[in-house]
């Protein structure tokens, strides 16, 4: 039996312009100690999926309309608020996106990391301190035993994160979500803090899902990856595989825009055109038919299943008419063949049309809590 | 993420633009567009038109003279506005005389008078001084931006209404504090108190300004001093400002008020709603009109200036608290 | 820390000095004061004396003026020139009154507004929330003399629930009197930092509950009354904590005209009638006085905010 089982999952927010379906009919499966990337831009609902797995979504207007999420056998969406407290902090921990804003700024770190130890490991005031103290040595602070009563503001970004990262490691939690844990720190401290995560993921036997908008962190860091576009996962395999064979228009596009810095490349980086749709009325086809250069009539029309894919490992799955058995993507080498040009030109065509901030409302003020 | 969802250069250079040329020019038109959907803010600002036009039209509006008793000979003294239904309603008087005689109605209107100027004259100094010497101060800084501070500092440690009360006290019975009324007194003890406040808010705004690439690149096609001040700095750095007034115009009403009330305000037989209240207070307990009317007028104006000031607060900067 | 407090401490006497100054000043070109040359008002001979003993008028300005600020050191307010007492003498025997009412207002203020305040924030957009904020904007909008009498009219003079006149003291055989009395006066004053009190909380918790520590606090499986308890008010009351000192002096001011309306027998009214009266060292004393509570009041607060938020760094 999987550790997590996510089935249909859809979440809405109920705004003011209309029901934004920022989760629409998720589906995924985690084993104990395995790890999961789950990626896409900014707005396709990855951050939410995840805060609703902690049933964290703030309601209003948010609301987990449909679906099942069962964890370690019980569905989490059937439990009262009592259980899911008794959850949250102790089975499935989380670490959120900015340290700078995520800690408490009038708690000492000590008082921080303890609330929960006391609270679901029934430590009393002293033992909770020895165990914090471990931790933020577990995590690479240094005379921790020192720090103990300092406050947030005296500890820099990337110190910062270690601590969310000693908090949500205090209760010995099987499942850790990390949305976006470096996204806000520098460069040098981004590789640190993932190698930390990583090594004491495997170390306690922790399965983990990272959120992420780079398929460059995820690389080394997860066994399988998750492509999330506008509400709904777009592909599904292997992290070798993905990389290797990737099977989704979006995926190339993704892939396209990682910078690299080992590997000389002929192609300069190609961003992909347009933005996000707008998830109050997405399109009734395929929901990246908009901005894809390989796009026809067909896309438009019906949107595709995830399903397997012709010239794939069996488990690796791509929502895609054209990579599908007889799709017109099948035998088509995705960086050398960059698509059709005047598809293209058709595409930033439209994107121009569009007024940039209505664009941008569109895509990002509505789940407000994701991405950079 | 930048370099999965960015347009090409060019275009995100368009879209850019596209956006700031939008904003520029919508700027004012959305606050107005903000502003005039604003219910209370409406009506707010209703009642203070009729209040401005009732001070402007108040010789033609009222009945009788404000500081005459009418039939002097034989005057009517407290007598009873009209719904009141006593034996003591006079036709003559609708809302009623004073312990004096003299005709409430008339009176009220005059006040609105005074309340307007009071509201108007000591804020546009308050807005000049404040707005000149914070945006020279927080532009030019060193000493000029010490200096200031320091003044604040000292301005801020008491309120203004105490020391309103000191200048009052004292002055009121100087050739200064008798010349017209006493309303010049007031109107330069108001002005002392509050400009800091606005200096202030000024000198924040040009700080958190100076340092943005639009006034870099003023400075780099060799603009002056001058004329980044009132070409770049001022249009930016005025929209609180603005609320800033909207909020110190019923402030110096409401310290007119409570001077007069305390008797050391405006001198009488000049009417003023605060004027009218202290005459008329000692008698309260059994003539409440004459002191309930005036008090009336003060919270109905007070009401509409915090209406249309919070709604342009809101129309103008929806991020603005407080 | 200790330094920072030694060092604004030191940082009042500018100020109070500043205020001496001006007060000093004002003094000596109003008309009929003490200090006026061609007295258009006679004083008695002894007064005269007194005050040239005082004051030494017959000395030049700037002397006279190291006198008057010799004479504040020692605590030497002057003698009043309508009553037969020292200004020292009035406020001793008044300020308690007028500190009575401050703090029972404070205290009524703080009591009710912050538990507003928070309940209407947590309650946003609901009935509760709304009744809240129109009673937070009357109360700041419109000024305590004139809901005083509103008040009064309604409460003393039409259903005769309340005495309008007067303060405690023991005027009947049961202390309910005396709380029947001090009733409208208190609630009054209490009113504006009460209504100012409130909407600062509310928009303070609304600020704090939506940061990113609440969601993590949330993560953490802590009840919903701990995260709202421990995480957000500890956060909200910062803000709250900077305002009480405007608040404290905002009652000082208001509670002059509040004892002048209810003829309670305190330092405010004193203030109020001596300067209609032109008693002037007794205004100068009172303005001293009320002057120096303020900056204390905003001191402490100051004091207060650097310990209660971690960030502020004190000494600095």
């Amino acid at each position: 039996m999987p550790l997590l089982e996510v089935k249909d999952l859809h979440t809405s927010f109920f705004t003011r312009d209309g029901v934004v379906r920022a989760v629409d009919g998720v589906s995924f499966e985690l084993n104990a100690g395995e790890t999961l990337g789950l990626v896409g831009e900014s707005g396709c609902g990855k951050s939410v999926t995840a805060l609703s797995l902690m049933r964290l979504i703030p309601m209003p207007p948010g609301k987990i309309t449909e679906g099942q999420i069962v964890f370690d056998g019980t569905d989490v969406l059937q439990m009262d608020d009592d259980d899911v407290r008794g959850i949250r902090g102790n089975n499935i921990a989380m670490i959120f996106q900015d340290p700078m804003t995520s800690l408490n700024p009038v708690l000492t770190i000590s008082r921080q990391i303890s609330e929960a130890l006391e609270l679901h490991l029934k430590m009393d005031r002293s033992e909770a301190r020895k165990r914090t103290t471990e931790l933020l040595e577990l995590v690479g602070i240094p005379s921790a035993g020192k720090r103990l009563d300092d406050y947030p503001h005296q500890f820099s970004g990337g110190m910062r994160q270690r601590v969310m990262i000693a908090m949500a490691l205090s209760c010995n939690p099987k499942l850790i979500l990390a949305d976006e844990p470096t996204t806000a720190l520098d460069v040098t401290i981004q590789a640190q803090i993932l190698d930390l995560l990583k090594n004491l993921a495997r170390e306690f036997r922790t399965a983990f899902i990272l959120i992420t908008h780079d398929l460059g962190v995820v690389a080394g860091m997860t066994q399988r990856i998750h492509v999330m576009y506008a509400g709904r996962i777009v592909e599904k395999a292997d992290t070798g595989e993905l990389f290797a064979n990737p099977k989704m228009p979006y995926t190339w596009g993704l892939l396209r825009s990682i910078p690299r810095l080992d590997e000389r490349r002929k192609e300069r980086l190609v961003p992909i055109e347009g933005l996000p749709p707008d998830l109050i009325a997405p399109p009734p086809g395929c929901r990246f038919e908009p901005r894809c250069q390989y796009r026809r009539d067909l896309c438009r029309e019906r949107e595709p299943e995830l399903a397997s894919v012709p010239g794939a490992k069996p488990d690796h799955q791509a929502r895609c008419h054209g990579t599908q058995a007889g799709g017109w993507l099948v035998d088509l080498d995705w960086r050398s063949e960059i698509g059709d040009v005047r598809v293209l030109e058709e595409i930033k065509q439209e994107v121009a049309a569009v007024p940039a901030e209505a664009a941008r409302l569109g895509a990002a003020d509505l789940t407000p809590r994701e991405g950079p | 993420m930048a370099t999965i969802t960015r347009p090409l250069a060019g275009q995100e250079r368009a879209a850019e633009l596209n956006v700031l040329v939008r904003k520029q020019r919508s700027l004012w038109q959305d606050a107005m567009y903000r502003l005039v959907r604003n219910k209370a803010a409406m009506v707010g600002l209703g009642v203070i038109i009729l209040a401005g036009l009732m001070a402007i039209f108040a010789p033609f509006i009222a009945p009788y003279s404000p500081t005459a008793i009418p039939n002097a000979a034989n005057p009517t003294i407290n007598a009873d506005p009209f719904w009141t239904g006593t034996k003591y309603v006079d036709p003559r008087y609708l809302f009623g005389t004073d312990e004096i005689g003299r005709d409430i109605l008339t009176r009220l209107i005059y006040s609105a008078r005074v309340s307007m100027i009071i509201g108007f004259v000591p804020v546009a100094l308050i807005f000049l001084i404040g707005v000149s010497v914070g945006m020279v101060a927080g532009y030019a800084g060193g000493w000029t931006d010490q200096l200031l501070m320091r003044i604040t500092d000292v301005v801020y440690a008491f309120p203004d209404l105490l020391f309103l009360l000191i200048i009052m006290a004292t002055l009121r019975g100087t050739d200064i504090g008798k010349f017209g009324g006493g309303l010049p007194l007031m109107f330069v003890g108001i002005a002392i108190v509050n400009w800091v406040g606005m200096a202030r808010l000024l000198r924040g705004q040009v700080l958190s300004l100076k340092e943005k690439e639009f006034v870099e690149a003023a400075r780099c096609v060799g603009a002056t001093p001058i004329r980044i001040l009132v070409r770049h700095l001022f249009p930016n750095a005025i929209a609180p400002a603005i609320v800033a007034v909207s909020f110190a115009i019923p402030s110096a009403m409401l310290t007119e008020a409570t001077l007069s009330f305390l008797g050391i305000g405006v001198i009488p037989p000049t009417p003023t709603w605060g004027v009218m209240i202290n005459d008329g207070f000692v008698v309260f307990s059994t003539s409440p009109w004459p002191v309930l009317l005036p008090a009336f007028c003060i919270a109905i104006v007070m009401l509409s200036f915090t209406f249309l000031g919070d709604g342009l607060r809101d129309a103008l900067d929806p991020r603005m608290k407080i | 820390m200790l330094s920072y407090v030694i060092r604004r401490v030191l940082l009042m006497i500018p100020t109070l000095f500043f205020v001496a100054f001006i007060t000093f000043v004002l003094a000596h070109s109003a008309p009929g004061s003490p200090f006026d040359k061609n007295q258009n008002r006679p004083l008695p001979e002894a007064t005269i004396e007194r005050l040239n003993r005082l004051y030494g008028i017959d000395q030049p300005i700037q002397n006279q003026f190291v006198l008057y600020l010799n004479n504040l050191v020692h605590l030497d307010l002057g003698s009043s020139l309508v009553k037969d007492r020292t200004v020292a003498d009035i406020i001793g025997s008044e300020f308690p009154v007028s500190a009575q009412l401050g703090l029972q207002a404070l205290f009524i203020a703080l009591a009710i507004a912050l538990p507003l305040g928070i309940v209407s924030a947590l309650k946003q957009n609901t009935g509760i929330d709304y009744a809240s904020l129109l009673f937070a904007t009357i109360g700041t909008t419109i000024p305590a003399f004139v809901i005083a009498i509103f008040a009064i009219f309604l409460f003393g003079v039409n259903l005769r629930w309340f005495p309008f006149i007067g303060w405690g003291n023991g005027c009947g055989p049961l202390p309910s009197c005396d709380l029947k009395r001090m009733a409208m006066p208190t609630v009054i004053l209490s009113l504006g930092a009460m209504a100012f009190l409130t909407r600062i909380t509310r928009a303070s918790m609304l600020e704090a509950i939506r940061q990113d520590y609440v969601r993590t606090a949330r993560s953490k499986g802590l009840r919903e009354q701990v995260v709202i308890v421990g995480h957000v008010v500890k956060n909200a009351m910062i803000p709250v904590a900077t305002i009480i000192g405007p608040a404290t002096a905002g009652l000082i001011t208001g509670s002059f005209i509040i004892e002048w309306m209810f003829n309670v027998p305190g330092l405010g009214r004193e203030f109020v009638l001596s300067i209609n009266r032109r008693d002037y060292p007794l205004i100068m004393g009172v303005y001293m006085l009320y002057a120096t509570l303020i900056v204390i009041a905003n001191l402490t607060v100051d004091i207060v905010y650097g310990w209660i938020d971690p960030r502020i760094k004190l000494g600095r």
